[in-house]
């Protein structure tokens, strides 16, 4: 994992004190809201419909045991016992005071976190794969990348004030768990013919209002030239993305609106204006990042456990689980363990500080100190011994914390909604808790497989319900909550954004949807379809006979 | 039968704990709904929105507005289920926010899904 | 109106012209890109140095032939959180330009040190804040990530300090 040099600490301590600063004049007076507000949101501090709400960036989602214990620390003593962890990666606090908030970016600081750039129209927290490091299909940890992006991106005095917020997204994998296409930038590894590693750069997706694919502005884009490359994709946009409309602001609308052809002649042109400097030191800063993420010393140990087999037979609780929520590892006789945050009938990425203590310590015990955040709003472990699996298991299961639906219909991704966020035009969590009591049966859940639900309070869709496999989104009509449903969205590597299935519904009536939906696909699969699959195989209308049909 | 009220009340965020609070009959700012002024006639609530405006540069509070509202039984209820969820705190949570802390009745609950 | 640079107060000596306001013999004028354009070849027959005005829809590479024969161009910020003039600035400095770079119209102490760091060297700051916030904001962070700025006797690159026997970054000019 990254550490902070002396350089680091210092960078987060100033921003911390001009922070400080900034909060006391405002509160002195001596600057208006207008003035305080993109102050505050460039530091993650929101005012939310009860309280202020800080959103802290876990940097490519990877956290420490020591970082992840002072994640509860702040959630005991400025908030009300919880966190919420969000589809970026990130932890979000609900009830935060302004006049606290400088001693909570200090307490980040402590522990090499911050709050820098969750918010405002500027470049947001880099996110990537949340198996980086781990997966058994990686290429190369994109988390040096990450980590690069992170630094060039902080506070960079061209890009603090672009038309509108700005996501990068990046993965070492083939298959696509940083959902890459749906990002203002997405970058996505790969090998050439000769053997070489190289980046695919791809620009202009997004979710939102208007949802989007990205398209691809360099193919093979060498490593060294990617931080200058970027700032001229970047210039590009700061210069003439719409600053006329915020709904038409993001670099999606730009790209979309001189073309694809267009937009990158202007990016390489920009690139080949700018003066070119010597690459030597972005290598080398490379470089040094990337021995921060070596892999940890794994043991050589046997690909089968005998403790393991004999813990699935003995235990079909831990069976189902273990069958559902671990993920094949890159090292033999290890594996990813997938804690779920989404127990029956509770709220889609809250954990308490207890239990974010609980899962620190096994990190420290079992998963060489380290966590990730996923953006299904899930933890993982990523480096578990198959040996200690078991040990890991019932230590969860007495947190409350071993729900074996990982990747499954209970597994909802959930925004905050209107519960919480003041944009909303309607509940989220309320909807995926009924939907998972309806499928609180495990074993129906299994049979159904691997399916995304994904839930947003208002258009603004951080709960990427564009590419959830079925999408849900809150809307008010007339003072009313109601949902629309959307189907055969996808954010995996044949990215695809859901289409709408036909009239909404009433929030009661949203669970009994998905049932028929889901019954729907069960008669129609074909053996071992999933149900994305079988979607684009049969396509809306079974579903929409499904659900419409005259009563 | 009670009779019910219609009008206007001021809402806001308190500035140093972001807090939604509402404009009181003596010009305070109280957590509790019920405790807001209802403004039955327009003249009142552009009262209402310029005492606001004054505790917003005395930087007491933050971003005001007016919002719907009614009042029944000495209980005031928001038209609009966003803001209820501000009088009460979030709905999926009972265990916290004003509902939790007596300072919300349930008259303001918005309804569940 | 006083200008702020190197965080003391200065006198403005420029005289800002409208496209048909009359050209004065002697003096030091700042007109609009488009009277620049127009009238370039009487602008530079003057003994007095010349600005420009340039809209931040402009784009820099018309400005860049005349850039040799500016002294100062003025950029606009209607609104703090409009940044295109960043990229502007910034882009101006790396054909080489030398000159002032002023900042008019919102500018805010909490943008200062931004706007430093990408090649702005003027600033008109009306009277909203007092100076000591102004000099306060400049030097709130003494690091920066980002490499090619113009400040660097103000603030240190970190990745150019952490290598500091890498090649340097291509010789900038330094604003002012
Ligand atoms: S999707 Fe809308 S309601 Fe949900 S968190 Fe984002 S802004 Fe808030």
């Amino acid at each position: 994992m990254y550490r902070y040099d002396e350089f680091d600490h210092q960078f987060v301590r100033e921003r911390t004190a001009q922070f400080r600063d900034q909060a006391e004049r405002r509160l002195r007076g001596e600057l208006t809201e207008d003035e305080f507000r993109p102050l505050r949101l460039m530091n993650g501090l929101y005012l939310q419909l009860h309280a202020y709400m800080l959103r802290v960036a876990i940097p490519y989602g990877t956290l420490s045991g020591r970082q992840m214990r002072q994640l509860a620390m702040i959630a005991d003593k400025y908030d009300k016992g919880y966190g919420h962890f969000t589809t970026r990666q990130n932890i979000q606090y609900n009830w935060i005071k302004l006049e606290e908030t400088a001693d909570i970016l200090g307490h980040l600081a402590d522990v090499e976190m911050h709050a820098i750039q969750t918010s405002g129209n500027c470049i947001r927290n880099v996110t990537t794969d949340h198996w980086a490091g781990a997966a058994a299909d990686e290429i190369a940890d994109p988390r040096p990348v990450g980590e690069l992006l992170r630094q060039w991106s902080s506070l960079h005095p061209e890009f603090s004030y672009l038309p509108r917020k700005f996501k990068i997204a990046v993965t070492g994998a083939p298959h696509d768990r940083a959902a890459v296409k749906v990002h203002d930038i997405g970058l996505r590894l790969h090998r050439n013919a000769e053997g070489k590693v190289g980046w695919e750069v791809i620009v202009g997706g997004g979710q939102g209002r208007t949802p989007m694919i990205g398209v691809t502005v360099r193919d093979f884009l060498p490593e060294h030239e990617l931080i200058a490359y970027l700032e001229a994709i970047m210039r590009v946009y700061n210069l003439y993305g719409r600053r006329d409309n915020k709904y038409k602001a993001r670099i999606k609308i730009l790209v979309h609106e001189l073309g694809a052809e267009r937009f990158k002649a202007e990016v390489e042109a920009e690139y080949a204006r700018k003066p070119q400097a010597s690459t030597e030191v972005e290598e080398r800063e490379l470089a040094r990042i990337a021995a921060y993420f070596a892999p940890p010393p794994f043991e050589r140990l046997p690909r089968w456990s005998a403790a393991f087999e004999e813990a699935r037979l003995a235990q079909p609780d831990f069976a189902r689980w273990a069958r559902n929520n671990l993920a094949a590892h890159k090292v033999d006789g290890y594996t990813i363990v997938n804690i779920s945050l989404k127990p029956e009938g509770g709220i889609p990425g809250d954990a308490t500080g207890d239990q974010m203590r609980l899962m620190a310590q096994l990190a420290e015990t079992y998963s060489h100190d380290e966590l990730r955040v996923s953006h299904a709003q899930n933890i993982v472990l990523p480096h578990v011994k198959k040996d200690d699996v078991f040990a890991v298991w019932q230590a969860l299961d007495a947190a409350a914390l071993a729900t074996p639906n990982y990747g499954l219909a209970g597994d909802i991704i959930a925004c905050p909604g209107l519960d919480y966020c003041a944009l909303a035009t309607a509940r989220s969590i309320p909807v995926a808790q009924s939907i998972s009591r309806k499928f609180a049966d495990i074993g129906r859940q299994e049979e159904i497989g691997q399916i995304k639900i994904n839930i947003s309070g208002c258009i603004n869709a951080c709960g990427h319900h564009h590419v959830g496999h079925i999408g849900i989104l809150g809307l008010d009509k007339k003072g009313e909550e109601f949902y629309q449903i959307t189907l055969g969205g996808s954010s995996a590597e044949h990215s695809s954004i859901g289409t709408i299935l036909g009239p909404g519904f009433a929030g009661h009536e949203v669970a009994d949807a998905i049932d028929k939906i889901l019954e729907t696909y069960l008669k129609i699969r074909e053996p071992g379809e999933e149900f994305i699959a079988a979607y684009r195989r049969v396509g809306p209308k079974p579903f929409k006979e499904a659900l419409y049909a005259a009563a | 039968m009670t009779t019910t009220e219609k009008g206007q009340i001021v809402t806001a965020n308190r500035l140093r704990d972001g807090i939604a609070v509402f404009l009181t009959r003596s010009g305070e700012w109280s957590e509790a709904i019920d405790d807001a002024v209802l403004a039955l006639e327009p003249e009142a609530a552009a009262g209402l929105e310029q005492r606001a405006r004054l505790a917003e540069q005395a930087c007491l509070v933050t971003g005001s507005y007016l919002v719907d509202a009614e009042r029944r039984a000495g209980q005031v209820r928001a038209a609009h289920i966003r803001e209820r969820m501000r009088a009460l705190g979030p709905t999926v949570r009972p265990d916290l926010g004003k509902q939790a802390e007596g300072k919300a009745n349930s008259f303001a609950a918005p309804e569940g899904v | 109106m006083p200008l702020l640079k190197n965080n003391a107060l200065v006198s403005d000596t420029w005289l800002v012209l409208g496209n048909d306001d009359v050209l004065p013999a002697t003096g030091d004028v700042i007109v609009p890109f488009a009277r620049l354009l127009r009238d370039f070849e009487s602008l530079s027959r003057r003994s007095g140095k010349l600005g420009v005005v340039f809209a931040n829809v402009d784009r820099a590479e018309t400005l860049a032939t005349f850039l040799p024969r500016l002294s100062a161009v003025v950029l606009h910020f209607s609104a703090f959180n409009d940044g295109r003039a960043y990229s502007l600035a910034r882009q101006l400095r790396e054909f080489g330009y030398r000159g002032e770079i002023r900042a008019t119209g919102n500018v805010l102490p909490d943008q200062l040190q931004f706007m430093l760091q990408v090649g702005f060297d003027a600033f008109e700051i009306g009277d909203r804040f007092p100076l000591q916030v102004w000099q306060a904001a400049s030097k709130q962070m003494s690091l920066a990530y980002q490499r090619g700025l113009f400040r660097r006797s103000a603030e240190s690159e970190i990745w150019t300090e952490r290598h500091t026997d890498a090649e340097p970054w291509l010789e900038q000019p330094h604003a002012g």
